[in-house]
């Protein structure tokens, strides 16, 4: 495999910046789409990466989107400097979270992101570290054989 | 052979190549070459944005002509209610439907009742749903294309209650057959649309079954003769003629119409492309989850303003708000009995039946490797054009400019930005030529002789 079918890109993602919030999951699926992605691998991938952008909003400071693909996976790997998680697997209950009333409102926080990423990936790798920041990293595998 | 049965078709003979149409495409599926307008059928989605747009008058609807009639032994007119919005306030349904049958209809069938129906039946939906939300309302044609083409993660989002003008054909057409002991086929229902996208969803619908209906007639083509049609027509009192309206089906004709029927619900109203576009934006990006149901038309202000109507969208929507106004302030209720709905809803009455498929567009190339190596090679182009959308080159951006590349569907040199270059490849070759010409040169020495 060559790098040239390789593509390597990278998002900012803004803490806090609700209004923008999915931009970066929004323009990764028309990237996804543009190159001929299976639709119910894009159906999981739009999920896992919309919860992932959501927390880096909802949660940290900023974090750093990179999306990996090559003809064999999609990866996708989101690193933020935020508040880290103390007890992954805690955090890895469905209906556990931290969300504060606010972020309930605009329903969010029911305690599903994490469990949704690892439901919807083929893989998924997490670590934390408490006042630094989270790293997301999750893996979908992708089918060669394409219809015509 | 196209995949996609369109009816909206451009005249070749009419066209300018004036662009409006490429710019106000909302799913970017139109181009302009060698001053001629083509559509990519895969792309559209039949909105009938540049039916309006043309100035040229370029681009033309293809609906049924009112010669279809004689091709049934009965037929049967199914107006949509936004018919009923295009007539001054003294002119109700009742009249409406006994010219629709002086022009020549066997009957004519109200519409609106089958819409409170169906709103009945959404509600009855929403209280046990309990999937991801919103649910979207399938009225539009155009919005389940659009779903289908550019937003294919949120097609399970599309409701399973059938449209009311379907369950209305289906129905009326098997009370008919009894009736008058007829074959199902040798009756027509006939939609009287206000826009051209139902004819579409008739030829071809978008969950791949039949339609129940047989034709649809532009509300356009059929408003003249029926105005004329209404003038000896008998008139029941203005208090009569108000009873038999269904104000929940009523309201089917304007945005909004659907969700004030859901009361009990949390439900958005949205209305154009460009909004609807804003909102579907929102919900993949999880913003809307709160919200039950979404009633979205294509056409601003909902059915009153399709490109096939003839009274002024906002008088007609008007209509439709001050009729509904008037039968709550004189306690009329013309309305399906909900226990009747909820009886035929647990048999099945009011479910879809055929399966809704996306319909994403073709992408880059069939290989992936080759896909991922052109959408590099559409960045690296993009990247360099200008960006600012001047649709000279034929395409509507920049952007779908850098994507026609790469497909091989343009060359980079259309860019009207890269002239130079190409004045300088030109040039080049001027020069070159030049150069050569002047050694191929044999009459100076002549000339010195002479």
């Amino acid at each position: 495999m060559t790098d040239e079918n390789e593509l390597s890109l990278a998002f900012e993602i803004i803490g806090g910046d609700f209004r923008r919030a999915g931009s970066v999951s929004t323009k990764i699926k028309e990237i996804l789409q543009e190159i001929g992605i299976d639709s119910s691998v894009i159906y999981r991938a739009a999920i896992a990466m919309y919860e992932a952008e959501m927390n880096v909003v909802m949660y940290a400071k900023k974090g750093q989107f990179t999306l990996h693909l090559s003809p064999s996976m999609i990866q996708m790997k989101i690193d933020d400097e935020g508040p880290g998680i103390g007890d992954i697997g805690l955090a890895m209950q469905e209906g556990y979270s931290t969300a504060t009333n606010e972020m309930r409102e605009m329903g969010f926080g029911a305690g599903m992101g994490l469990p949704n990423i690892k439901k919807n990936a083929d893989k998924f790798e997490i670590s934390s570290t408490l006042g630094k920041g989270t790293s997301l990293h999750m893996f979908f595998y992708l089918n060669q054989q394409r219809e015509e | 052979m196209n995949q996609y049965v369109h009816t909206i078709r451009i005249d070749p003979e009419k066209c300018q190549g004036r662009m409006k149409c490429m710019r106000i495409c909302p799913t970017q599926a139109i181009r302009v070459q060698g001053g001629l307008a083509t559509i990519i059928e895969e792309r559209c989605i039949d909105c009938g944005e540049c039916i309006t747009a043309c100035p040229n008058q370029a681009i033309v609807p293809l609906t049924d002509p009112f010669g279809e009639l004689t091709k049934f032994r009965h037929t049967i007119a199914i107006p949509s209610p936004a018919l009923y919005a295009q007539f001054g306030k003294e002119i109700l349904p009742d009249k409406i439907l006994s010219g629709l049958k002086k022009l020549g209809f066997d009957d004519a069938f109200d519409l609106a009742f089958a819409c409170g129906e169906v709103s009945f039946a959404i509600q009855e939906y929403l209280r046990d749903y309990k999937g991801s939300k919103p649910l979207i309302s399938n009225a539009c044609p155009t919005v389940v294309r659009l779903i289908q083409v550019k937003y294919p993660d949120l097609i399970d989002l599309i409701i399973s209650i059938d449209t009311p003008r379907e369950i209305a054909a289906r129905e009326v057409k098997k009370k008919k057959s009894k009736q008058l002991e007829l074959k199902e086929e040798e009756i027509g229902a006939f939609y009287l649309t206000p826009c051209p996208v139902k004819m579409i969803s008739i030829r071809q619908p978008a969950e791949k079954g039949k339609s129940h209906l047989d034709g649809a007639i532009s509300i356009s083509d059929i408003y003249g003769p029926l105005l004329s049609a209404l003038e000896g027509v008998e008139r029941e009192s203005y208090r009569k003629a108000l009873e038999s309206i269904c104000i929940l089906g009523i309201g089917w004709a304007i945005v909004g119409g659907i969700c004030r029927t859901l009361r009990l619900k949390n439900s958005l109203a949205v209305s154009g492309l460009s909004e609807i576009i804003k909102v579907f934006d929102d919900i993949e990006q999880g913003k809307l989850r709160n919200i039950d149901f979404i009633e979205a038309y294509s056409c601003p202000q909902g059915c009153v303003g399709g490109s096939l109507t003839v009274e002024n969208l906002y008088i007609s929507y008007n209509k439709i708000l001050k009729l509904i106004e008037t039968l709550e302030y004189e306690k009329i209720k013309a309305c399906p009995d909900i226990r009747e709905v909820r009886k035929l809803y647990n048999q099945k009455y009011f479910f879809i039946k055929g399966k809704l498929e996306p319909r994403p567009l073709k992408p880059l190339d069939k290989d992936l490797a080759t896909a991922i190596k052109k959408r590099k090679e559409k960045d690296a182009i993009y990247e360099a054009l200008p960006k600012i959308d001047c649709g000279v080159c034929g395409s509507p951006t920049c952007l779908t400019f850098a994507e026609d590349v790469v497909r091989g569907e343009t060359e980079l040199l259309n860019c009207i930005f890269n002239f130079p270059q190409r004045f300088k490849a030109l040039s080049q070759e001027l020069s070159e030529l030049l150069d050569k010409s002047i050694v191929a040169t044999p009459t100076r020495s002549e000339t010195k002789k002479g």
